[in-house]
């Protein structure tokens, strides 16, 4: 272990402590990922591809990959009015809206599922004057934007949200008295500022709505090719013993889940640079 | 002195106004958040409770006190009682190795550390079938030595622990790495032992942190649902967790009783947020004090 070690150090543990992390972490999440690579590698190429362009697993990648990013979008612009109204305003209840941003991080994903089911439904609190406008919620895919719209609230306010408060608001000052209206300050002074944090969020929210499970499926409906997510998919064909199909659509998911985080490193690789320069 | 004060008071208005918008538009921007969290978090907060105490206080407390439920409330504390610790374990080496020492390969192991968080909880149960089921590698072996980890304790505890894996780590790893290593250098050198350096200078500084990455976790393993559905069977009063039990409870429409078992885990997360901002004010105010 000590062969590792770019410099000697005189603090003791460190081949206890790697050893011990490296372990545990190749035990529960290295060596079952990687079966997942493994039990592909049984079904040949064109098996695998049969299975991973077959119209009802396109229909959920549609509907799982679309209705993350439109919710994406909605707590990008939500996300930063909730940021910057945390930030910058002061109104009663304040803090107590600002601990609650983080309940659906926090709240299980079952009870945010049958919850979000109860109210979008027809008699239910928000469903009831949704129905006479002829627009239905639960059990129509409109169900699972507002379940992944849920789970993505609190990435981008968090992310957002810090960025605002160390934002020197010197700039701002400058802008103004150099004549830039509010919005011209807004535009060319604060936004390229909060721009790589905004896209960091979202990207976050959307990873995690992609792979979301437990919220959406009870207000989906879960009708193939129409309300039916990709997870769901998976688990459908786990009960069904079909195995292999299970796996190669695992692993379409996987590797999507793998270039999000990717993406969402490099962004906030961005971020961080962009705020040493300065 | 008054001319001073009053001077500074109209200074620091004028600076005000110029970094702040009119008033129509900061009451409608308060006015949209509001109604965006009203929809999508007040709503569904009282919209729980009052599902819950639909059939009276009686009915509430009816929904958690037989015997269903009350197994499910125990295997989800046994599993929770697995989990949490050793994933709190795991944190505390993997920060302490990441954040005191140089090494290779270090980036990549924090990048990895992420990544149970970014699989999807489908996916998460799915490789321990695909581990441990019938057709699986080490399926046979286990079905002839009569060992049960698919659909039995040992399973739903694994899946958990995948998915909790990282919360401890991830509160420690950015904290023990802008806490330096002179301290413990420091009490190295003057000859405490590794224990004595770990119990009287580490932990009183990483303590809060450590608490709130315990009990992030312990929120998230009680409340995990799509791996442990996977990988539990739904053995009703065997292998049923609080989550599996609103469910089935749900999908048998019996809503009140959902909501009831529901709201003990909505309070779960109430607790953990206020633990979130009760540590915030203390981490805070310990760092002013410095």
């Amino acid at each position: 272990m000590s062969l590792l070690l770019k410099q000697p150090s005189v603090l003791p543990g460190f081949g206890l402590t790697l050893g011990f992390a490296v372990f545990y972490f190749s035990l529960i999440v290295l060596i079952p990922l990687s079966g997942l690579f493994v039990k592909t590698s049984a079904l040949s190429w064109g098996q695998f591809w049969d299975i991973v362009t077959n119209p009802r697993a396109v229909a959920s990648y549609q509907l799982t990959f679309g209705a993350s990013l439109v919710g994406a979008l909605i707590n990008g612009f939500f996300g930063s009015i909730i940021a910057w109204v945390l930030v910058r305003y002061h109104f009663p209840g304040r803090s107590l809206v600002d601990a609650l941003v983080d309940l659906p991080f926090a709240l299980p994903t079952a009870v945010a599922g049958i919850t979000l089911a109860a109210i979008y439904s027809s008699n239910g609190w928000i469903g009831r004057y949704l129905e006479p406008l002829g627009i239905k919620v639960a059990f129509t895919p409109l169900g699972v934007l507002v379940a992944l719209t849920f789970i993505g609230l609190p990435f981008v306010v968090r992310t957002v949200q810090p960025v605002l408060q160390d934002l020197d608001k010197e700039v701002e000052e400058a802008a103004t008295t150099l004549g830039a209206d509010r919005w011209q300050t807004f535009r060319a002074v604060i936004v390229p500022e909060l721009w790589p944090a905004l896209l960091t969020g979202m990207a976050m929210a959307f990873a995690r709505a992609v792979g979301e499970y437990g919220s959406v499926i009870f207000i989906a409906g879960n009708l193939p090719l129409k309300s039916e997510i990709t997870p769901l998919l998976i688990m459908t064909k786990l009960e069904q013993y079909d195995y292999s199909g299970a796996t190669a659509l695992g692993v379409v998911m996987l590797l999507a889940s793998f270039v999000l985080a990717l993406t969402i490193n490099l962004l906030q690789w961005w971020s961080t640079t962009r705020h040493m320069n300065q | 002195m008054n001319t001073v004060t009053v001077a500074t008071d109209r200074d620091a208005e004028w600076k005000d106004s110029l970094t702040t918008e009119r008033s129509f538009v900061r009451r409608l921007l308060i006015a949209g958040a509001f109604l965006y969290l009203t929809i999508f978090l007040f709503v569904p907060l009282v919209a729980i409770f009052a599902e819950a105490f639909k059939h009276g206080l009686s009915g509430y407390v009816d929904s958690f006190l037989n015997e269903d439920a009350l197994g499910a409330i125990r295997l989800t504390l046994l599993v929770a009682a697995v989990a949490v610790p050793l994933n709190a374990l795991f944190g505390v080496a993997a920060a302490w190795a990441i954040a005191k020492f140089d090494f290779v390969g270090k980036q990549i192991l924090i990048t990895l550390i992420d990544m149970p968080l970014a699989v999807s909880p489908v996916i998460s149960g799915l490789i321990y079938v695909l581990l441990f089921g019938a057709q699986g590698w080490l399926g046979p072996w286990l079905a002839e030595h009569d060992i049960k980890i698919l659909f039995a304790l040992p399973g739903i505890v694994l899946a958990t622990i995948f998915v909790t894996v990282p919360f401890v780590a991830r509160e420690l790893i950015p904290l023990m790495q802008s806490q330096g290593r002179e301290e413990e250098e420091a009490a190295v050198t003057l000859g405490a032992s590794g224990w004595q350096m770990f119990t009287r200078v580490t932990l009183p500084n990483i303590k809060w942190s450590l608490l709130y990455g315990v009990i992030l976790c312990n929120a998230r393993a009680m409340g995990e649902f799509g791996a442990v559905s996977v990988v539990s069977g739904h053995i009703r009063g065997l292998t049923n967790t609080m989550p599996l039990h609103v469910e089935i409870l749900y999908n048998e429409y019996n809503a009140a009783s959902a909501f009831g078992v529901a709201s003990l885990l909505t309070l779960l997360a109430i607790v953990t947020l206020s633990a979130k901002a009760l540590i915030e004010r203390k981490t805070v105010s310990a760092k002013s004090q410095r």
